[in-house]
């Protein structure tokens, strides 16, 4: 696995750079906007990156929950069956099909809610429970950097298109602002607790903090917003071209975060065993200082952090 | 509409923010190489 990084490395530099030009030089200019709409191109998939890495933290921090007992394991896993079944069915029930906002497809609602036991279980499978929380951390950390892009390039896109940098009030803008200070929050715990409970904590303000993602995706639909409608479905008439470059944007960017996340998930196992080779050896140092007479006794000077 | 420069704006605040993610990895990977090596002596 250690020699696929360096390739995958230079495979999405290549994608990168190909996704770049595309969008610099390929794709068509905005009639309305000019050039500086292209900013969607990096604002669109940052945002989309985030929302499916806050996804996988929730998963994975449902999983870590769960993960205590062999009974809370087993309910979390027919819950998660459950709904992807009323997910699956349910859109395409005509009384709850005509509840959806126009342009939302019962398809692509029956999807997202598959992805949900889709997810679970693939987690399930190849992260055994100590990595869980690994997973989690990881996730929450390069989805804190996309979403704080998202929350860059946002505001310098709008001041040319808006005239405004940012619409106070405006549902879209809030709730990502909000999504964002959950999950700072939820690394500040992470970085500055030192309880046994700081996991688990971690791991429910994960689980309410997810809930806000569908706020912010679907509030464009359900609120009147400054922001635009959704690029696609929605009501979203995008050329064809202009598409076509943000989906290879996006999956330039994919490529970028798993490999961020890789990273990431590596540097935050080894720190884990330094911090466990550190207690022990405090541990030691301790049994040997026990040994020795109390005159002789010298204070630890190296904590566990 | 001449806009251009929101648009490099953009741009470069994203890959300065990657950049800057990247450096702290970086840091926090020497670091721990450091406190290995101390524990191995």
């Amino acid at each position: 696995m250690k020699k696929a990084f360096p390739i995958l490395a230079v495979l999405t530099g290549i994608l990168l750079a190909y996704a770049f030009y595309q969008a610099m030089w390929v794709a068509p200019t905005d009639a309305l906007q000019g050039d500086v709409y292209r900013i969607i191109y990096y604002h669109v998939p940052s945002a989309w990156t985030a929302f499916l890495l806050f996804f996988i933290n929730f998963i994975a921090s449902v999983q870590y929950l769960a993960s205590a007992t062999r009974s809370s394991q087993r309910a979390a896993k027919w819950i998660v069956i459950v709904i992807g079944i009323i997910g699956a069915v349910a859109p395409f029930i005509p009384q709850v099909g005509q509840q959806l906002p126009a342009g939302l497809y019962p398809s692509s609602v029956a999807t997202t809610v598959l992805a949900i036991p889709a997810f679970y279980f693939l987690i399930g499978k190849y992260f055994p429970e100590q990595n869980l929380d690994v997973l989690a951390v990881t996730t929450a950390e390069v989805g804190v950097v996309f979403c704080t892009i998202v929350l860059i390039t946002g505001p310098i896109w709008a001041r040319p298109v808006w005239g405004i940098w940012w619409a106070p009030g405006d549902i879209r803008l809030t709730s990502t602002l909000v999504l964002w200070l959950i999950y700072v929050s939820y690394l500040v715990l992470r970085r500055f607790s030192d309880s046994a409970q700081t996991q688990k904590l971690a791991a429910v303000l994960a689980v309410f903090g997810a809930l806000d993602v569908p706020l912010v995706y679907f509030s464009i639909w359900f609120f009147r917003t400054q922001h635009p409608q959704p690029v696609i479905g929605g009501g979203g008439s995008m050329d064809p071209r202009m598409l076509n470059v943000l989906l290879i944007n996006w999956m330039a960017f994919l490529c970028f975060a798993f490999l961020i996340c890789w990273s990431r998930f590596a540097l935050e196992k080894m720190r884990r065993e330094v911090e466990e080779a550190e207690a022990l050896e405090s541990l030691a140092e301790g049994g040997e200082l026990a040994a020795q007479p109390s005159s002789a006794k010298i204070p630890l000077s190296r904590g566990t952090r | 509409m001449n806009s251009v420069k929101f648009l490099y704006a953009a741009y470069i605040a994203t890959w300065l923010i990657h950049g800057l993610y990247l450096g702290s990895l970086v840091r926090r990977y020497r670091r721990l190489r450091e406190r290995m090596k101390d524990l191995g002596k």
